[in-house]
């Protein structure tokens, strides 16, 4: 099968690589790119784990076909710290104690972030809404809904980081 | 049609570890040049923090700043042997081993120390900053590194300590089939409370009041942590997962996340946890485990708070809306318990 060139921007950064068709952006973020932060979890979009965002919206790279990305903006946790600097999230996530295993931590950071670039003051219903398609197995969601409260409350994480 | 409000309460003993030939866990301790620790260990960090509890008992036991410790748990290839991550063994029998290897290792530390300070090492302290001194004496000191670093570079020592804690096998006694499988119980009561709607079968979490003892709390916040987490897991095996819904037939068995269904965070309750010490004898400091026994407690509240509600008595879990209803048509209706 031929493969197909594309453009993108992730996290600021140009990035040009091959695509096979059919590929999902999620296998050419982490093989193709060598972004390792998006995580594999269901490949049939019911975790949340592989959460990105292009041009700001949250998507499910494993069902987002790569080629579709062509000339936008795709966003990863790599792109979140500034130098040693956390972003607010990760910083909130540190201090609530939001992350076990770790696994669904990219996801729900990303799901996080595009939450509050939209809706910088939002309630708790809206943080459940936002993270309510990404699964965590170890903390009860509960360290987690605290942790993007406290963010929020930070006033200033809709803002930071690259892409 | 109504909701029904229930209570149910449970509490349990909880085995710290498990005795199937004997339980041994090992530790391996050493000073690298520039005065860190590193502890080598087989055990593994699932996010539970086994890393940050070991850490800990390490930077106690050396008498050194926990930022100078570093716990590897690297592979079962180069570490130490250790039975695993499991049975909530971790902190009671891999602590008890890296204290057992740091106190060996301090002691070199120490010796090194007398020599470099001419003084004898039973005469030394440590103040848990980095520095070692004459008791009594501050201002006669050497720093943790230095006493490391002539340890390996003019003494020629290793600043260095093995640690093994093996519960061993308990003997059974042929005639009265007696015997110690454990040396070690954590405690819990819990109690759930929950809306059951009789029209369509379906649980609502109102509120969790919790009270554990967990032996001494090496790390509140991590505890704290794998309590509320755990009750969550609790009740989702209590209401939720199943991969056979129809044991033993695989009929309507769940393929995916779609089918498996779990509790979102939308459907879960305030928790209200107390966290009684009560420090082990045998245990790291006083720790027992919190592992397992988080969610433990919450399935057989749940249960008792379900048949509280709507006096349907459901012993096969997942308690799922077919069963309560099922149930609440062969009793005839929902038959609400005495409120507690």
């Amino acid at each position: 099968m031929a493969k197909k060139p594309v453009q993108f921007t992730l996290n600021g950064s140009e990035k040009a690589t091959f695509v096979e068709e059919g590929q999902n952006l999620l296998d050419v973020l982490r093989r193709g790119v060598g972004d390792l932060t998006p995580k594999y979890g269901c490949a049939q979009g019911t975790c949340g784990a592989c959460t990105v965002l292009i041009d700001g919206e949250p998507h499910l790279s494993c069902l987002t076909l790569a080629e579709t990305v062509e000339g936008r903006s795709v966003a990863t946790v790599a792109g979140l710290e500034n130098g040693a600097a956390l972003h607010p999230l990760q910083e909130a996530f540190m201090r609530n104690f939001a992350a076990q295993c770790g696994y669904c931590t990219p996801g729900m950071l990303m799901a996080a972030k595009a939450l509050l670039e939209r809706n910088p003051r939002p309630t708790r219903e809206e943080v459940v809404e936002a993270i309510s398609g990404n699964i965590c197995r170890c903390t009860g969601y509960e360290a987690i809904i605290a942790a993007i409260l406290e963010a929020a409350g930070s006033g200033s994480a809709a803002s930071k980081g690259r892409g | 049609m109504a909701r029904h409000r229930g209570k149910g309460f449970a509490c349990i003993n909880y085995p710290i570890g498990m005795n199937l030939g004997g339980d041994p866990s090992q530790a391996l301790v050493h000073s690298n040049p520039d005065g860190k620790f590193m502890v080598a260990l087989s055990s593994i960090d699932l996010g539970q923090g086994m890393k940050s509890v070991t850490r800990q008992i390490a930077a106690e036991t050396l008498g050194v700043p926990v930022e100078d410790v570093y716990v590897e748990t690297a592979d079962s290839d180069t570490g130490p042997h250790c039975m695993g991550s499991f049975a909530s063994r971790g902190t009671h029998r891999v602590g008890n081993a890296v204290i057992q290897a740091s106190l060996e290792a301090r002691a070199v530390m120490l010796e090194a120390a007398a020599e470099e300070l001419e003084v004898n090492a039973e005469d030394l302290v440590t103040d848990g900053k980095g520095n070692i001194h004459v008791r009594g004496a501050p201002s006669r000191s050497i720093t943790t590194a230095e006493a490391s670093g002539a340890a390996q570079f003019k003494q020629g020592k290793t600043v260095s300590g093995r640690g093994i804690f093996l519960i061993p096998l308990s003997e059974v006694d042929p005639d009265t089939g007696e015997m110690t499988p454990v040396s070690c119980f954590a405690h819990a009561a819990l109690i759930a409370e929950v809306d059951v709607d009789d029209e369509t079968g379906e649980v609502a979490i109102v509120e969790i009041n919790s009270a554990y003892e967990v032996g001494r709390a090496l790390n509140p916040k991590l505890i704290e942590q794998q309590l509320v987490g755990g009750a969550w897991m609790g009740t989702s095996h209590a209401l939720w997962e199943t991969t056979e819904p129809y044991y033993p037939s695989r009929e309507h068995g769940p393929v995916d996340f779609n089918e498996y269904v779990m509790p979102g965070p939308g459907d879960i309750a305030p928790h209200n946890i107390a966290v009684l010490e009560r420090p082990a004898p045998d245990g790291p400091y006083g720790g027992k485990g919190p592992g397992e026994m988080c969610a433990n407690p919450v399935l057989p509240a749940i249960a008792n708070a379900v048949y509280n509600a709507v006096g349907v008595r459901v012993d096969e879990l997942p308690i799922t809306p077919e069963k309560i209803l099922r149930g609440i048509l062969a009793n005839g209706g929902a038959k609400p318990q005495a409120r507690r």
